[in-house]
């Protein structure tokens, strides 16, 4: 999988953040960003006609979080094998081993840095 | 040149210097096994010399070559470090610029405030915060906004008068404050926040922004968090303004409108 023309889904219901994540992602070349406010949103996107290369979700989220919308992508056989990164302000090292356990690929806690998110998703999808 | 460029360019210096330093010191093995056969062959004293002549410049040659290597490394590393500041400031910039797009993207009071709230948690790092405006009529700053409730008890009663205390200070003088745990120690209570920042339109103050807690993650403020926490609040000033004073007038014009209404049917 290269980075160039990737899609990515970022998940988040402050739009302020949506739009800081969605503005990284934009040094990928031909990035293609789609977003979602929470987690069944994301769901609905994932089973739209759009590829997904990628996965950046925040956990606390209204009507469905970002831990649950790990695991249900994780059991789903189509879509267990899209990278995710959990963006979240929970930095406790409890909820980072949670988010890693249920199947996250990364997790960053905020603020984040650009820089950081940029490495962090050249690794996966470089991989 | 872009940043990338010169690095590609710092790169092809540094190896052309490195394959040319070692070709050097092929070449100089080479001549050495050269003069060691030459003297077993018993060559004349001429060809030695000249020989030998060849290798000492070669030698310097080599010392210089490897004098530069260093020289280039060290360029190389300095390139490297402004590169990571050069990142930092671009990122900086572009929080600020998602920060302030957004801050203006409404002239919903009640939005403004929301946005302000994920700016101050996402971009700044609080966990527990207060909006504070000022009434103009009463001289009091009064809590609009919180977040943090739980960590921080009362937060969302907050009232203090213009010039009382650390909070009516930072709005009387419009100087923002900061107090460092580690080295001025004492608890964090609602009078003595962590940071008190005045929202300021030019030096009129309308209110502040005030951080009682910062995020698990994050131990303290960085350099830059000062300047971008200014810059953050002198935009959410603009914006808290516009919309209020929106909301206002929409308001009067909605007074007005009924009014026109009650005359035009009453006549």
């Amino acid at each position: 999988m290269g980075m160039e023309n990737a899609n990515f889904l970022v998940v988040e219901d402050s739009p302020t953040m949506r739009q800081l994540i969605s503005f990284s992602l934009k040094r990928f070349k031909n990035a293609k960003i789609i977003e979602a406010v929470d987690g069944v949103d994301a769901l609905k996107k994932l089973s739209g006609p759009e590829k997904i290369d990628l996965i950046l979700t925040d956990i606390n989220m209204p009507v469905m979080d970002g831990l649950k919308l790990v695991s249900l992508v994780r059991q789903n056989a189509q879509l267990k094998n899209i990278p995710i990164i959990i963006i979240t302000t929970e930095g406790a090292e409890e909820d980072r081993e949670r988010g890693l356990a249920l199947g996250a690929n990364a997790y960053i806690s905020k603020p984040i840095q650009s820089s950081h998110l940029i490495k962090t998703i050249s690794e996966l999808l470089s991989v | 040149m872009s940043d990338e460029q010169r690095a590609e360019k710092f790169l092809e210096i540094f190896n052309k210097g490195k394959e040319f330093t070692e070709e050097l010191i092929r070449e100089n093995q080479r001549l050495r096994y050269r003069v060691a056969a030459l003297e077993t062959e018993s060559a004349s004293p001429e060809e030695m010399q000249r020989l030998r002549d060849q290798l000492v410049q070669l030698t310097e040659e080599n010392r210089r070559i490897q004098q530069r290597f260093r020289e280039v490394e060290e360029e190389n590393k300095d390139f490297a470090n402004r590169y990571i500041e050069i990142e930092e400031q671009n990122n900086n910039l572009a929080n600020l610029y998602v920060a302030s797009y957004q801050l203006h993207s409404t002239l919903d009071f009640r939005e403004v405030i929301q946005i302000v709230q994920e700016i101050v948690i996402n971009l700044i790092g609080a966990e527990a915060f207060a909006i504070l405006l000022l009434d103009e009529k009463t001289n009091e700053l009064k809590t609009i906004a919180f977040e943090g409730e739980d960590v921080q008890p009362g937060l969302g009663q907050i009232s203090t008068r213009l010039g009382e205390g650390v909070l009516g200070n930072v709005a009387k003088t419009g100087e923002s404050y900061y107090v460092n745990q580690d080295v001025e120690g004492g608890a964090i209570t609602l009078e003595k926040p962590l940071a008190a920042v005045p929202l300021k339109i030019k030096e009129h103050v309308i209110g502040l922004i005030v951080i009682y807690r910062l995020l698990q993650q994050k131990d303290a403020f960085s350099a830059v968090d000062y300047e971008l926490f200014s810059l953050l609040a002198a935009h959410a000033a603009t914006a808290i303004f516009s919309s209020k004073l929106y909301s206002q007038s929409e308001r009067k014009l909605n007074t007005i409108q009924s009014f026109l209404d009650l005359l035009t049917t009453t006549s």
